[in-house]
């Protein structure tokens, strides 16, 4: 911030100071320039690929366009079919399952294994590398294959189930099981907010353990009172991040269901959803109504995060 | 990562919560000062908390060790098999993924995703540092407008903005080429990349660039010659993931990618899948393992950069 004028102060130094104003603002407009100048990759790409896009979702979600003919004001119409569509109504079912059932469980798993990891033994390093790979290749399609091929019928885990008893059958052709296979695949890459919990306990100070042990404070006591405060903010950011992204879950949806969202469109989670009105029947004003509606909601859900931030994540001390 | 996004999702407004932004990685630096005492007692409770782990961690890593030994498998001796030791072992996996699908060769595939993966690196490297330069270092009237429309774009869902852009390029006849994949990269749509370039800058001491301002040097040249060397952490981390969510990415290809011929690894994968009928898991393995390979090795190399990335500015996987 100081930096424009601390640089357009030097050259005054030795100059007269006859017209320090002219020479400060031609400063500044260099200053401006450059400013532009290195912004404007972003700034073209901000107008170009996202602002401007909004602005036409946006108008396209009260048109019905097909991409073939040209957009037809239509209204509110598109969002009352919304509300009307059982399909649609479904998708938004089964994604708000798949995030309030995975997210609270993903977190946990999380936090449960940050605090194993945190005690100063050796080998931790490797252990937390270890346990965040599957965060790293879960989303891609092979995962996604290899999750279809443990989990179809006499697959592996159907094989594991009859073992202890249980003949679960295969989950991919169940529509009542196929959300909580999709919940275990993100489950499964509980890594990344692990490592970032992790981060987080280390920054708690020793001391306050150390002062709570003399006070005969035990280990569930230590939770609840120091480390679940402390990391209230880490908690806080991962809720919000993961709660966001478990939203937009496409890619195992659709390669589990093989590209149909199926079976009984029990994998039609939202964005699925989206793709098949706007990708593949082409209704596109349809589909920027639905995007529309995402993203009232992630902002809805955002400032209910946030305004209920106060009142129980704790900024201050050791958190930055 | 829950999805392979091309724009949002992986990215965090409250960055500072995850441990105050990115910093050139800080070794952990806590030491227990002599503790011998009651070692012993504690040896089994070690042993138990080792134990214990690598428990965990065997079922974490089943699933991955399940594929890469399936794809040795017999295709008839994959599904169901729990053992992860195949009482058969065979190549015949790889042939088949190695001879590509319909007519077009694996290494089309193969050199799609890496064009993809490698202009994506070279795209944000490029326009995010030099943004983050902007927000960072240039002081200019509208700044702090633009930094809070950038932040505001980080958790903003990239469907909304598909739509409009897949009719873009669609009248700029630019679908099925990977223009639509690039440009966003060449043009720092990826609002992450920008604020954790920013958030390392801001961390940079600016008596550097001060006194090089005094010695004369222009914003264009303290940008190469200054702030770019010290950026090497950051860029590093920044361009390992930039190389693994577009080589992961599926969204973007299935959208643009129409003939076979452009298709991407996971394209190539999906497409597979799609064809051969249920009794070839062995193929599938096999491809998805190939697929999967840049990603184990980038892994394996750059493990520490991975991880303390993720450590220290909330980046996802």
């Amino acid at each position: 911030m100081t930096l424009a004028r601390e640089a357009s102060k030097a050259p005054e130094v030795g100059k007269p100071p006859r017209r320090p104003r002219s020479a400060r603002s031609s400063r500044r407009a260099a200053e401006t320039r450059a400013g532009y100048a290195f912004l404007s990759p972003w700034l073209l790409g901000f107008f170009a690929l996202t602002a401007g896009p909004m602005l036409a979702s946006l108008y396209l979600a009260f048109t019905n366009y097909s991409l073939f003919r040209a957009p037809e004001w239509v209204g509110l119409d598109n969002f009352i079919r919304l509300f009307n569509d059982d399909r649609y109504l479904n998708s938004v079912k089964i994604t708000l399952q798949y995030a309030l059932v995975g997210t609270p469980i993903k977190l946990a798993a999380a936090l449960a294994v940050a605090m194993l990891l945190n005690s100063r033994r050796r080998g931790q390093g490797a252990y937390r590398s270890f346990f965040y790979a599957p965060s790293l290749i879960g989303a891609s399609v092979s995962i996604a294959i290899v999750w279809r091929a443990m989990f179809i019928d006499n697959g592996v885990v159907d094989r594991v189930g009859q073992g202890v008893g249980l003949s679960p059958g295969g989950w991919v052709g169940d529509p009542s099981m196929t959300v909580y296979m999709l919940i275990l695949l993100a489950v499964w890459q509980f890594g990344a907010p692990m490592v970032i919990f992790l981060a987080g306990l280390k920054q708690i100070p020793t001391e306050l353990y150390e002062a709570a042990e003399v006070d005969g404070a035990g280990p569930v006591r230590k939770f609840l009172r120091i480390t679940l405060p402390m990391l209230s903010p880490v908690i806080f950011f991962n809720l919000v991040l993961e709660t966001i992204n478990s939203f937009q879950v496409f890619g195992s949806a659709f390669i589990v269901s093989n590209g149909t969202g199926g079976p009984a469109d029990s994998t039609m989670f939202y964005t699925l959803y989206l793709y098949f009105r706007g990708f593949r029947d082409f209704q596109m004003g349809y589909a920027s109504a639905m995007a529309w509606v995402l993203v009232l909601f992630v902002g809805l859900i955002t400032l209910i995060f946030f305004k209920t931030s106060k009142h129980w994540v704790h900024y201050g001390g050791e958190g930055k | 990562m829950t999805t392979t996004t091309p724009t949002t999702g992986k990215a965090v407004a409250a960055g500072e919560a995850a441990g105050g932004g990115m910093r050139p990685p800080a070794r952990s630096t806590d030491h227990d000062g002599g503790r011998g005492r009651a070692r012993r007692r504690r040896s089994w409770r070690t042993l138990l908390y080792h134990g214990s782990i690598l428990v965990l961690g065997f079922v974490i890593l089943y699933p991955a060790a399940w594929m890469v030994l399936s794809s040795f498998r017999p295709s008839n001796e994959i599904v169901g098999n729990v053992n992860l030791i195949p009482d058969n072992t065979t190549l015949d996996n790889f042939v088949t993924a190695f001879s590509g699908i319909g007519g077009v060769s694996f290494w089309t595939f193969f050199t799609n995703s890496m064009i993809l993966a490698v202009g994506a690196v070279v795209g944000i490297a490029l326009s995010s540092t030099v943004s983050a330069y902007a927000f960072a270092r240039i002081e200019f009237p509208g700044r702090k407008l633009w930094f809070a429309l950038m932040i505001g774009t980080l958790l903003l869902p990239f469907h909304v903005v598909i739509i409009p852009q897949y009719i873009m390029f669609n009248e700029l006849n630019m679908v099925d080429t990977f223009w639509p994949l690039l440009l966003g990269k060449f043009l720092a749509a990826e609002a992450f990349f920008v604020f954790l370039m920013v958030q390392f800058m801001r961390n940079l001491p600016r008596e550097l660039d001060e006194s090089a301002r005094i010695d004369g040097a222009g914003h264009a040249r303290i940008y190469w010659s200054i702030m770019l060397p010290l950026m090497r952490p950051v860029m590093v981390t920044a361009s390992i993931f930039a190389f693994i969510w577009s080589w992961n990415d599926f969204f973007g290809p299935l959208i643009y990618l129409k003939s076979p011929d452009n298709y991407t690894m996971p394209l190539a994968l999906r497409q597979y899948v799609d064809q051969t009928t249920v009794s070839d898991y062995g193929g599938q393995m096999a491809m998805a393992v190939l697929a999967l390979l840049p990603v184990l090795i980038f892994f394996i190399v750059f493990q520490r950069y991975i991880v303390d990335g993720v450590a220290t500015s909330g980046l996802k996987g």
